[in-house]
């Protein structure tokens, strides 16, 4: 078959947008699955509430998007710090059970609230003035608000890597990961840096819904849709690793542009066919390490 | 020190040249969730001293160490450290008084390369070894900075959580058995190393079912059974104490 390049790369670059999404998204859900044990169903709900806190400065304070990409993640990592301190401290020790039935529970309260107040259509949230228009490439015409996302999550991914890789307190974190008990007994005050680290998860995750908010519009339910597929990200990385979670995310993303090219009654579904063949060959995914 | 009776143990085996105690245990009981596992533990140990914790798998010495470090379920009694009653407190904030805690399994971090391991606890005051006096102690552990932690033998992991506790500033070391499974040429680095630290003022307890090599740095031992200290002495009376020593730990 002939290919028509012009569609090719636009799937390519919506593959590649959802990626972005996929990556920060998962690499929030790795830091927390490795210092606090808990998959956080949440995850989509906060991704949600980026969003919205984006949509209520610029409606709410006039506060327009550049401010709201710093301010929302802050906020929402506030309130994640906070449900971790008041009800997610309480599961440690427990079975990943009773963590999964909490943060589902709490992405069902969030989301109710929400589609109780906004209902489920979305709001509207435009694309910053300095980020309109589109730039044509000669092969395709590149929107330059989706040049921007695609990159913006690149760096902050790969900022995030860096933090828990090269630096002192991403050793710290990477050792309270393997042993809390005994980093602790070094003089570390361990139950911060887990609030801490859940707040930078949740952090990352509200800031790709402030992102996603000129793409997708602003929705409740925005956050329950792309959870699904983000769990099966996860699943097919693996949780050990962060670079892992970029990789497979941004990877899963394109792989999906492609299938919508190439055989578009799949593209829902590969990812999850994927997730299926990895399991059987690599239970522990594809970075991950079996333990 | 002619009175060996087992009443309080705490009090004998004194030495008179050490200093004041670092280290006060009184009545101390533990717990690892129902399980009771220390009945009543007294001891002290004095500035500048080496003191060894004897005695069989599963007496309670492990659990003793990490009763002090603050890191078992629940304890009860009294724990002084510097005068300082630390039993009611967090692991972290017994490390910053100056505590380091060198765990049975080593606890070397397989996601940090040695370096990392090296510089992960952090100074709590002035006065720890400079990285340079390290590699003096350690010189395998300076040829092996990049290798990732546990890629290093069990001799060299040994050497790297020692090592990594020198750094910190803390004065009063708790090594849990610090021989378990290492060659005997390692073993005497290690010794090399303990009586080193003891010339510096460092203070130390030491757990071990080597006696041999605890009798080659320590200045005092206790003898734990059944979650209870039941005896003490002194190295200078070591040879008096033989025959019960072999029966206290069955060799």
């Amino acid at each position: 078959m002939s290919i028509n390049l012009q569609a090719l790369s636009a799937q390519l670059l919506v593959g590649l947008i959802n990626g972005s999404f996929y990556a920060l998204l998962s690499l929030g859900l790795a830091v927390i699955f490795g210092m606090l044990n808990i998959i956080n169903f949440a995850h989509g709900a906060l991704y949600m509430m980026g969003a919205f806190c984006a949509y209520f400065l610029l409606n709410g304070l006039g506060l327009s998007y550049w401010p709201a990409l710093i301010i929302a993640p802050i906020a929402v990592g506030i309130f994640g710090m906070i449900l971790e301190r008041t009800m997610l401290k309480w599961l440690t020790g427990l079975d990943h059970l009773y963590g999964l039935l909490l943060t589902f529970g709490l992405a069902l309260i969030i989301q109710g609230i929400f589609q109780n107040y906004f209902g489920s259509s979305g709001l509207p949230y435009a694309i910053p003035d300095q980020l309109k228009g589109g730039m044509n490439l000669g092969f395709m015409f590149l929107p330059i608000y989706r040049g921007w996302v695609v990159i913006f999550s690149l760096v902050v991914c790969l900022l995030t890597w860096y933090l828990i890789e090269r630096t002192q307190l991403g050793a710290y974190l990477r050792a309270a990961t393997e042993n809390p008990t005994l980093v602790r007994a070094f003089g570390i005050n361990v139950p911060r840096m887990i609030t801490l680290t859940y707040g930078l998860g949740v952090g990352l995750a509200a800031l790709a819904g402030v992102l996603s908010a000129p793409i997708n519009q602003v929705r409740p339910l925005m956050g329950s849709d792309l959870i699904i597929v983000v769990f099966a990200v996860v699943v097919i990385g693996g949780m050990g690793s962060i670079m892992g979670s970029i990789i497979t995310g941004f990877s899963l993303g394109i792989i999906e542009g492609l299938t919508k090219y190439f055989y578009p009654e799949a593209s829902n579904t590969v990812v999850f066919v994927l997730m299926v063949l990895v399991l059987l060959v690599k239970p522990a995914g594809l970075t991950g390490r079996a333990t | 020190m002619v009175d060996l009776k087992v009443a309080d143990p705490a009090a004998k085996g004194g030495n008179a040249q050490a200093g004041s105690p670092v280290l006060e245990v009184r009545n101390l009981e533990a717990w690892y969730g129902e399980s009771h596992i220390l009945h009543g533990i007294n001891f002290d140990v004095r500035s500048g001293e080496v003191v060894t914790l004897l005695g069989r798998n599963g007496a309670g010495k492990t659990s003793t160490l990490k009763s002090v470090m603050g890191i078992i379920g629940k304890r009860t009694g009294s724990i002084k450290y510097e005068g300082n009653e630390i039993i009611r407190m967090s692991s972290d904030k017994i490390a910053r008084l100056g505590v380091a805690f060198c765990p049975e399994e080593r606890g070397i971090f397989a996601s940090l390369d040695v370096r990392e391991n090296l510089m992960l606890p952090p100074t709590i005051r002035s006065g720890g070894l400079s990285l340079e006096q390290i590699f003096d102690l350690f010189p395998n552990l300076k040829e092996r900075l990049n290798s990732q932690g546990t890629k290093l033998s069990g001799g060299e992991q040994q050497m790297l959580a020692i090592a990594r506790i020198l750094r910190t500033g803390a004065r009063f070391l708790m090594l849990d058995e610090p021989t378990e499974g290492l060659a005997p040429v390692i073993i005497q680095q290690i010794g090399h190393t303990i009586s080193r630290l003891k010339s510096e003022g460092f203070t130390i307890l030491l757990v071990e079912q080597n006696f041999r090599f605890a009798s080659t740095v320590a200045d005092r031992f206790y003898i734990v059974e059944h979650g209870k200290i039941i005896d003490g002495f002194a190295n200078s009376e070591l040879q008096a104490n033989m025959d019960k020593l072999h029966t206290y730990l069955g060799v």
